[in-house]
C-alpha cells in the first residue's frame, strides 16, 4: 500500500488552493446563499478551531471533550482588553491566545497524566468545571448569564474616550470590523485562518508532527525509542488550546461580547464532530467539516413549519399535514437532533469523514480508468 | 570489559519469585543468549533492564551507571535499544517516517519542539535513514505503509530503527518467534551481519537453532535463577541444562 | 455534630444517584469494554417513564362540579378517579413508585436494543469511536425527549405519605435538629436495595460468576467456550434498568428535564474515575463519598471560607485522586489502560 507523497511543492499548491478558496468565498458562496459576512466569519472561525483541534485529536489521537473551555478563555480575555485598554483587536487577540495557552498548559498538565478514555473524561470534567465557575464564583469576571459586554463608558486606557451613548466598535488600526458591510471582519478572519492553516501544515510536516503521529500509533515504541511522550502530548495540547483561544478571541473581536454558553460541553462536542465529519488527521478535512456544519446549521435552523408547508405545497394536503410535523422535528430548534444523527451516521458509516469519502470515490474512478 | 552488569537482582510478584538473585555480565562485542524453559524469568529480567519494571533489590549498571529507577526513555538514551517479541513499529506510518522517529530521538534527545522545519528536507537524516534501510535490505520501499508488511519485514524495519540509534547494546526478545522458516533464516543472517559489525547483543530465545548459530556465550535460567553459564558447546553437553528443560517439560 | 450528620444525610441521596449510574457505567466498561456516553440518557429516560406513566394515569374528563351550586361549573377529574374512586386516587398518588413496574421492562428493552442495534458493532472499534457514537446517541435521545416533553422541567410529586420531612434525629435518639425530607430517605433505601441486589446477583448466581470472571479476564473465559457476548448484552440491559430506576425514583427530588442526563453523566464519569475503572465497590463508595463531599461544600459556612467550592469540589477531588492514585481508589491494574 502506497501513501500519497507530500512534497514542498504539492504542499505549496495545497496552501495556495486553500487560500484562494477562502479568499474567494464571497464569490463562490453566492449560489449557495451563504455569502454574507456574518456566516462566512463563522466558517473561518470554526474552521480555525477545528484545524487546531485536529492537531491534538488527529495527530496524537488524544480525544479532548473540553476544548470549548479555551474558546471561553479566549473570548473573555479579549473582551476584557476591549474594556480596559483598547478596541484595537490585535493586542486583544494576542492576550486571548496567551491566556488560553496558559490555561491549556495547566489543564493539559493535569489531564495528560492519563491516556485514552481517562483523558477524555478528565477534559470533559475540567471543562464542565470551568463552565460552572463562569456561571457562579467568577461572575465578577464573566458577568454570569448576562455575558460580558463592551460599553461606551469603559475606561479604555489606550483609546480616546468615546462619546456618551456611542456604540463601541472593534477595529484593526482604524479599520472597523463592520466596514465594507462586514467584509473587513471576514477578511481579517480569513487571513488569520490561512495563517493558521499554514502553521498547521508546517507542524504536520515537521519532526514534531512525526512525533505526534508516533504517539498516536505506538506510545510503547516511543518510550523505548528514547522519547519522553508527555511533553510532546502537552505541547500538542497547548498548541490546539491556543488555536481554540484564537477562535474564541476572533468571535469576540467580530461581535464584542462573551458568554459562558460558548464553553458548554455541546460546543466541545461540536468541534469533535466537525473534525470527524471532515476527516480526522487530514489538513483540509476539519475546515470542510466546520463549513458543512455551520452551513447546515444556518439553513436548518432558519426553516420552520410555515417554510416546510410552503415548500411541500405540491403534495396533497393530507400528506403535508402528516410530513410537516415529522420534518419539523429536525429543523428550526430541532437542529441539534439532526446534528446528533449526523454525528452517529458519520461515526458508524464513514469514520474517515468527507476526505475518506473523497478518496474512496477517487480510487473507484481511477480503478475504472485502468480497466 | 563488561557493558551491562546485573548483580543480585530479585523480583517477586505476590508470592512468586520471578527473579532470584540473578547475576549476569554482558561483555562488549559479544552475543549473549539467555535461554530457559517458560516461566524461568527471562522476560522479567529483560523488562528490569529496560526500566519497564523495577527490581526489588540488586543493581543493574550500564557502562558503570546505575539504571535502577530510570524511565524507559532515559535508558534508551543511554544507548540500549530493544527489539520486541511482536515487532513494535509505527504501523500507521510510512517506513520512512518509522525511520525518522528513532533518528530524531538519537539526534535531538528525549524532547525537542522542532515544529517548523520539514523533515523531508533534512538531507542528513534522510541519508542516514536510507543507509540503515539499505543495511536491512529494505531500500526503495520507503513510502510503504509499515502496518501492511509481512512479519519478517516488520522485524527488519524494527532492527533498522534500533540500529539507526547506534546503540551500545541491543536487546532482542525472541526475535524469530512466530516466523516462517524462511523469515527465520533471513533474520538469523541479518543478526549475524549485525554481530559481525561489532554490536553487543543480548538475545532471549527458545529456538536452539537461533541460539547456537549466533551466541558466543549462553546463560541458562530456571525458576528465576541463572543455573549455568558457558559457551554454546559447554551448554550443549551440560546435564543440568537437560534437567532444567526436562523439568520444565520442554526439550 | 447535628449539622455534620445532616450534611452526610444530604449527600447520601445524591450520592446514591451517582453510585447507581456509576455502577452501570463501570459494569459496561468492565464487561463490554465500551465507554457509554449515553448512560446519562438512560437515567433521563427512566425519569421520563415516570412522567409518562403519570400522564397516562391522569387522563381526565370534564365533570360537572357539584360543589358549585349557583352556576354550572366543570372540573377535570381523571378517569381513574372516576372509575375507582379512592383506589384510583391512591394509584395516581403513588404514580412514581408504580412506574417502576413499567420502567423495568421498558428500560431492559431499551438497553437490549441499544446494545444489539448499535453498541455491539463498536466492540472492535477504537475507544474514541465508542465515545463518539454514544455521545451522538445521547444528543439524539435528549433532543427527542425535548421535542416531545418540551424544555421545561415537569415536577413529579412523591406519594403523599412521603411528602414533608421526617425527624431523623429523634428516630435515632440524636436530638431534634436532624430533620430530613422523607422521600430522600426512601431514595436512599431504594438505592441501597438496588445496589445490594446487583451485588447479590453478581455474587451468588452462575450468571453473575461468569460476568465477574469475564470482567477479570475476558479472553480466558471465552477460551473456556462460554458465550460471553450474549451474557454481556444482558449486562447492558441490566445497567440500563439500574440507571433508569435511579432516574425514575429521583423525579420527586429533581423535576425531570431533558438535560438532566448529561449533567449527571459528567459527574458519574468522575465518580467512576475516582472509584477506579472496572471496580464495582469503587463506583459505589466513590458515588456516596463524592455526594457527601459535595453536600458539605454546599454549606454556607464552607462557602464563606472558600467561595465556589460547591461548584468544583468533585472535580478537585477527582484531580487529586488521579494525581496521587492514578488508578482510582479501588482500580485494578490493566483495566482500560490501553
Amino acid at each position: 500500500m502506497q501513501i500519497d507523497k507530500f512534497t514542498p511543492k504539492s504542499d505549496m499548491m495545497m496552501l495556495l488552493g486553500f487560500a484562494a478558496a477562502v479568499l474567494l468565498m464571497p464569490l463562490w458562496l453566492q449560489p449557495f446563499g451563504a455569502a454574507y459576512p456574518d456566516l462566512m466569519q463563522r466558517f473561518a472561525i470554526f474552521g480555525l478551531f477545528a484545524i487546531g483541534f485536529n492537531i491534538l485529536f488527529g495527530q496524537t489521537g488524544y480525544l479532548s471533550f473540553g476544548h470549548a473551555a479555551f474558546i471561553g478563555v479566549g473570548s473573555y480575555t479579549t473582551v476584557w482588553i476591549f474594556k480596559l485598554f483598547t478596541l484595537n483587536i490585535l493586542p486583544a487577540m494576542v492576550a486571548g491566545v496567551v491566556m488560553s495557552g496558559i490555561f491549556a498548559l495547566i489543564i493539559g498538565f493535569i489531564c495528560l497524566r492519563r491516556t485514552g478514555i481517562y483523558f477524555s473524561i478528565l477534559t470533559l470534567a475540567l471543562a464542565q468545571m470551568s463552565y460552572n465557575l463562569a456561571y457562579s464564583v467568577l461572575t465578577p469576571i464573566t458577568m454570569g448569564e448576562t455575558g460580558l459586554q463592551v460599553e461606551a463608558s469603559d475606561p479604555r486606557a489606550w483609546d480616546a474616550p468615546l462619546a456618551e451613548g456611542a456604540v463601541p466598535r472593534t477595529n484593526l488600526f482604524g479599520i472597523e470590523m463592520t466596514d465594507f458591510g462586514g467584509l473587513a471582519g471576514f477578511y481579517i478572519c480569513a487571513a488569520i485562518l490561512i495563517v493558521g492553516f499554514y502553521i498547521a501544515l508546517r507542524i504536520t510536516r515537521s519532526p514534531f508532527g512525526s512525533m505526534l503521529r508516533g504517539l498516536k500509533t505506538n506510545q510503547n515504541r516511543m518510550s523505548y525509542t528514547g522519547l519522553n511522550t508527555r511533553p510532546y502530548a502537552l505541547a500538542a495540547f497547548v498548541i490546539s488550546g491556543m488555536y481554540a483561544g484564537l477562535a474564541g478571541s476572533l468571535m469576540a473581536a467580530m461581535d464584542p461580547l462573551a458568554g459562558a454558553e460558548r464553553m458548554q460541553w455541546t460546543a466541545s462536542g461540536e468541534v469533535v464532530l466537525m473534525t470527524i465529519l471532515g476527516g480526522v488527521g487530514t489538513l483540509i478535512g476539519p475546515f470542510l467539516g466546520a463549513v458543512a456544519i455551520k452551513y447546515f446549521e444556518n439553513i436548518f435552523s432558519a426553516i420552520d413549519g410555515a417554510v416546510l408547508t410552503s415548500a411541500l405545497d405540491f403534495l396533497p394536503d393530507f400528506l403535508v399535514s402528516g410530513i410537516v410535523p415529522v420534518l419539523s422535528l429536525f429543523v428550526g430548534k430541532g437542529w441539534h437532533l439532526t446534528l446528533g444523527l449526523i454525528f452517529m451516521l458519520v461515526v458508524i458509516f464513514l469514520p474517515g469523514g468527507i476526505m475518506e469519502g473523497y478518496r474512496r470515490i477517487k480510487a473507484r474512478f481511477s480503478k475504472q480508468g485502468e480497466e | 570489559m563488561s557493558v551491562l552488569e546485573i548483580s543480585g537482582v530479585n523480583k517477586t510478584f505476590g508470592g512468586l519469585r520471578a527473579l532470584d538473585d540473578v547475576n549476569l555480565k554482558i561483555e562488549e562485542q559479544t552475543v549473549h543468549a539467555v535461554i530457559g524453559p517458560n516461566g524461568a524469568g527471562k522476560s522479567t529480567l529483560l523488562n528490569a533492564v529496560i526500566g519497564k519494571l523495577i527490581p526489588d533489590n540488586g543493581t543493574i549498571s550500564f557502562s558503570g551507571n546505575s539504571m535502577i529507577g530510570l524511565k524507559p526513555h532515559k535508558i534508551n538514551q543511554l544507548g540500549i535499544s530493544r527489539v520486541f517479541q511482536t515487532p513494535e513499529i509505527f504501523a500507521d506510518l510510512t517506513i520512512m517516517e518509522n525511520m525518522m522517529i528513532p533518528l530524531l530521538a538519537h539526534r535531538d534527545g528525549e524532547f525537542k519542539l522542532n515544529a517548523w522545519k520539514r523533515s523531508d528536507q533534512d538531507a542528513d537524516l534522510q541519508e542516514k535513514a536510507a543507509k540503515y534501510l539499505e543495511y536491512v535490505n529494505m531500500l526503495g520501499k520507503s513510502d510503504t505503509h509499515a502496518g501492511s508488511m509481512s512479519r519478517g519485514d516488520k522485524r527488519r524495519l524494527e532492527l533498522a530503527m534500533c540500529l539507526s540509534q547506534e546503540p551500545k547494546l541491543l536487546l532482542l526478545d525472541e526475535p524469530t518467534a512466530g516466523m516462517a522458516r524462511a523469515d527465520t533464516n533471513n533474520t538469523i543472517d541479518l543478526l549475524k551481519k549485525i554481530k559481525a559489525d561489532g554490536m553487543t547483543m543480548v538475545i532471549i530465545e527458545h529456538d536452539m537453532h537461533v541460539v547456537f548459530s549466533l551466541a558466543d556465550k549462553v546463560s541458562v535460567m530456571a525458576a528465576g535463577h541463572v543455573i549455568v553459564e558457558g559457551s554454546p558447546d559447554e551448554i550443549k553437553v551440560n546435564p543440568k541444562v537437560r534437567e532444567a528443560y526436562l523439568g520444565g517439560a520442554e526439550v | 455534630m447535628d449539622a455534620i450528620l445532616l450534611q452526610i444525610l444530604n449527600g447520601l441521596d445524591k450520592g446514591g444517584a451517582y453510585a447507581l449510574i456509576a455502577l452501570g457505567l463501570t459494569l459496561i466498561f468492565g464487561t463490554l469494554g465500551v465507554v457509554n456516553f449515553a448512560h446519562g440518557a438512560l437515567f433521563m429516560l427512566g425519569a421520563f417513564v415516570a412522567v409518562s406513566v403519570r400522564e397516562v394515569l391522569t387522563i381526565s374528563t370534564k365533570v360537572k362540579d357539584e360543589s358549585v351550586t349557583f352556576f354550572e361549573a366543570f372540573k377535570e377529574i381523571p378517569y381513574l378517579e372516576l372509575w375507582l374512586g379512592d383506589t384510583g386516587r391512591a394509584i395516581i398518588d403513588w404514580s412514581v413508585p408504580i412506574s417502576i413496574l413499567i420502567a423495568i421492562p421498558i428500560m431492559l428493552l431499551i438497553g437490549l436494543v441499544m446494545e444489539r442495534g448499535l453498541i455491539r458493532h463498536f466492540y472492535r472499534r477504537p475507544h474514541a469511536d465508542q465515545i463518539l457514537v454514544t455521545f451522538g446517541l445521547a444528543i439524539v435521545v435528549q433532543e427527542i425527549i425535548k421535542a416531545i416533553y418540551g424544555a421545561n422541567p415537569i415536577p413529579q410529586p412523591a406519594p403523599e405519605m412521603f411528602e414533608g420531612t421526617a425527624n431523623v434525629g429523634a428516630l435515632f435518639g440524636l436530638g431534634d435538629n436532624i430533620v430530613y425530607p422523607k422521600w430522600r430517605l426512601v431514595y436512599l433505601g431504594f438505592a441501597a436495595v438496588v445496589i445490594a441486589s446487583v451485588f447479590a446477583f453478581l455474587q451468588f448466581t452462575t450468571f453473575g460468576m461468569v460476568v465477574r470472571a469475564g470482567m477479570a479476564d475476558r479472553q480466558t473465559v471465552q477460551l473456556l467456550g462460554i458465550n460471553i457476548t450474549k451474557r454481556f448484552s444482558i449486562v447492558f440491559g441490566l445497567a440500563a434498568v439500574v440507571a433508569g430506576l435511579a432516574g425514575l425514583m429521583y423525579t420527586p427530588i429533581l423535576s425531570p428535564n431533558y438535560h438532566m442526563g448529561m449533567d449527571f453523566l459528567v459527574l458519574s464519569f468522575v465518580v467512576v474515575v475516582v472509584g477506579g475503572m472496572g471496580s464495582l465497590p469503587g463506583a459505589v463508595a466513590a458515588g456516596f463519598l463524592l455526594g457527601i463531599l459535595q453536600s458539605f461544600a454546599s454549606m454556607n459556612e464552607v462557602k464563606q471560607i472558600i467561595p465556589g467550592i460547591d461548584q468544583v469540589i468533585i472535580y478537585l477531588v477527582a484531580m487529586i485522586v488521579l494525581l496521587v492514585r492514578p488508578r482510582g481508589l479501588m482500580g485494578r491494574k490493566g483495566v482500560m489502560e490501553d
